[in-house]
């Protein structure tokens, strides 16, 4: 009854055309944002702005670009941390070597940085697929990082190899409270979902999605391959690397390769599965339920203590890793389109509330 | 014979016998892939379960081959836990769902074995010391350990094993059936399910005695885990179907690695290790995309 197009009639090409054509959907997203960018920072206090809600809109972000590439396009990567340093490290050095450019265009230019990266190593997906090519962006996680680690001129010949992330100073006002790094975060990352939202149901958006499907079909029908995955791995690059960039600048303050390890890669390719590969959205509750997900178990062990059961720090962390996997598997066999799936089954029940057939 | 000569073949030789120790780990992922198309992402973390069960069971006063028949016991019941829970439920899912599922499996072993053993890393020994032999060093000077002759010979036999088994039993030609096509093995009568329970239970096998010979080597310590990482790719040069493939890819892998750790990483300023194997294949598929012996495939619109 809530959830029901019914009467939203289309009479222009424009309308037909919108991003979300129905209107429940435009003000839920509407009241959605307002909430984001008025509520949360009046309500959210440090910890949760800065500990919690902007890595969740970062990880999202990088998450996003992943989906890009893995989701849409149907290249397997295990190289995302890779991509997060390049764009980390870049801006770092746009904003120390040419302080008059700006942050933003300092941020967009990390972003080609990793794009550039991100062809490179895209190049051998025209020759190898499927688990080949996951094995080959390996090649990119390792070689960037052990780059970044060697070559003093990326931290700028600091001997620990760990830098201190400049402010962000846009216009004259400095974004250095975390109420303001998160709106600054906020801004990027619902700027980038909504062109990322936009560009799938392009032209492009539907060639990458053709070459998912079937890349020799895709090639048959005209597709441009090298064009295509180039251009996925470019695109999800760019988004990787200003997450990587907002990782740096907002959420750690550092700039260090340790802080992009495998590990990192893996854990945003979790939360594209458990969001929902190939689904916008998706990107977003995966990152949710991964960056949540430890809280809660900490959560937990901490009632368990109030009842008197001691569970020491080691077991934790490795009750963690044993829940975090199991959960992964579940997810695979209960719903393997991820929670994105689930909330697209909660809109189809909405549609006939109160009355199912 | 000069120096500069012998330090060559040390370093070839040194480098030959580290791929043969990559070729272990790799026999593992190659079993399993060969016969359900899973590239199982947790053969890393089934090495480091292997080898900590064993050690901690050793240090508890156990007996040697005790301890070894349990270990293997234990890996067999994980290969069939493991088909039960994860891979049955995820019959006909595109081959990236079940490879997630095995990274999912690799967290809750890693998780799993330091749960129950701890985390403190172990020394292990099997018996063989890790000293040069004596008479090649003596005759020519050259130093090559004896353990590492050991684990290639290990290694050897458990290639000649394996290769016979497939090629030979009624059950290796069930589980080549099955690897060419799950449908059309299952429309012939052959189990399915089984042969998953064999395979998993074998590259637990597999992964026990590469956990032993990488534990003796390292130390059993959840580094460990990483040893997969070094296995892949040999596994790119080899070709993910074929076990003779991930034998003759480790060697090349090893030796390449270790040649130009030595001539080539000082002017990178060394630690090249972590990322030219990955290179070193790379460049090799561009010239050969199925690796060495893999499987050609034929795309069909």
């Amino acid at each position: 009854m809530l959830y029901r197009e019914a009467g939203q009639f289309k009479s222009t090409y424009a309308q037909d055309q919108q991003i979300f054509p129905i209107r429940q959907d435009r003000v839920a997203v509407t009241l959605f944002l307002v909430f984001a960018f008025v509520v949360v920072p009046l309500i959210g206090d440090q910890y949760w702005l800065g500990a919690l809600i902007t890595p969740f809109l970062i990880f999202a972000l990088a998450a996003l670009g992943l989906n890009i590439l893995t989701g849409y396009a149907g290249q397997l990567s295990l190289g995302t941390a890779a991509f997060m340093a390049v764009g980390a490290f870049m801006a770092y050095n746009f904003v120390l070597r040419m302080p008059w450019l700006g942050v933003i265009p300092s941020f967009i230019l990390a972003g080609l940085c990793a794009a550039a990266v991100g062809i490179v190593f895209g190049l051998p997906s025209l020759r190898i697929k499927g688990f080949y090519l996951a094995v080959a962006t390996l090649a990119c996680q390792f070689f960037v990082l052990w780059m970044l680690q060697r070559v003093g001129w990326f931290t700028n010949y600091s001997t620990s190899g760990v830098v201190t992330a400049q402010s962000i100073v846009i216009l004259g006002v400095p974004f250095d409270t975390p109420a303001r790094k998160y709106l600054f975060t906020l801004t990027v990352v619902a700027v980038m979902a909504l062109l990322a939202k936009n560009l799938m149901r392009s032209e492009t958006g539907r060639a990458f999605m053709a070459v998912r499907d079937m890349d020799v079909a895709a090639s048959v029908i005209g597709i441009p391959m090298m064009k295509t995955k180039l251009l996925a791995f470019a695109i999800s690059s760019f988004y990787c690397g200003v997450a990587g960039a907002l990782h740096a600048f907002c959420y750690l303050g550092t700039v260090e390769p340790e802080a992009y390890s495998l590990d990192l890669s893996f854990r945003i390719l979790f939360m594209v599965i458990i969001g929902g590969v190939g689904s916008i959205l998706g990107a977003f509750l995966g990152a949710a339920f991964i960056t949540l997900f430890p809280i809660f178990l900490n959560l937990a062990s901490a009632w368990l203590h109030v009842f008197g059961i001691e569970i020491s720090h080691a077991t934790i962390s490795n009750l963690e890793l044993i829940i975090f996997g199991g959960l992964i598997i579940f997810f695979l066999i209960v719903e393997p389109a991820g929670l994105a799936r689930l909330w697209q089954i909660a809109k189809e029940k909405l549609r006939l509330w109160p009355f199912p057939h | 014979m000069p120096i500069e000569v012998i330090f060559f073949i040390e370093v070839l030789a040194g480098g030959l016998l580290a791929g043969v120790m990559y070729a272990l780990v790799a026999l593992g992922f190659v079993l399993i892939y060969k016969a359900s198309g899973v590239f199982n992402f947790a053969q890393g973390a089934m090495v480091f379960f292997a080898a900590l069960t064993f050690v901690s069971l050793v240090e508890r006063g156990w007996n040697f081959w005790l301890a070894l028949v349990v270990t293997l016991g234990v890996m067999v019941v994980l290969g069939l836990v493991t088909e039960r829970v994860v891979l049955r439920p995820l019959v006909n899912q595109p081959q990236i769902t079940l490879f997630m599922a095995t990274i999912g499996l690799t967290f809750v072993l890693e998780g799993l074995s330091q749960l129950i053993w701890g985390s403190q890393p172990h020394g292990l020994e099997l018996g063989i010391p890790d000293v040069p032999m004596e008479w090649l060093s003596q005759k020519w000077n050259i130093n090559i350990s004896q353990f590492d002759l050991f684990a290639a010979f290990v290694a050897g036999a458990l290639v000649a094993v394996l290769a016979v088994f497939f090629q030979k039993t009624r059950i290796g030609r069930a589980l080549r059936a099955v690897a060419d096509d799950h449908q059309a093995a299952l429309a012939v009568g052959i189990p399915l399910q089984h042969i998953w329970a064999i395979v998993w239970a074998v590259a637990g096998f597999v992964a026990l005695v590469a956990g032993l010979m990488w534990g003796v080597r390292n130390g059993v310590q959840f580094a460990l885990t990483f040893v997969a990482l070094k296995a892949l790719p040999v596994l790119l040069i080899g070709g993910f179907e074929s076990i003779p493939g991930a034998i003759l890819g480790g060697l090349i892998i090893g030796a390449t690695e270790k040649l130009a750790e030595v001539y080539v990483g000082p002017f990178f300023g060394g630690g090249i290790e972590s990322w030219f194997a990955y290179v070193v294949a790379l460049l090799f598929l561009l010239v050969r995309p199925e690796g060495l012996f893999g499987e050609k495939h034929i795309d069909r619109v």
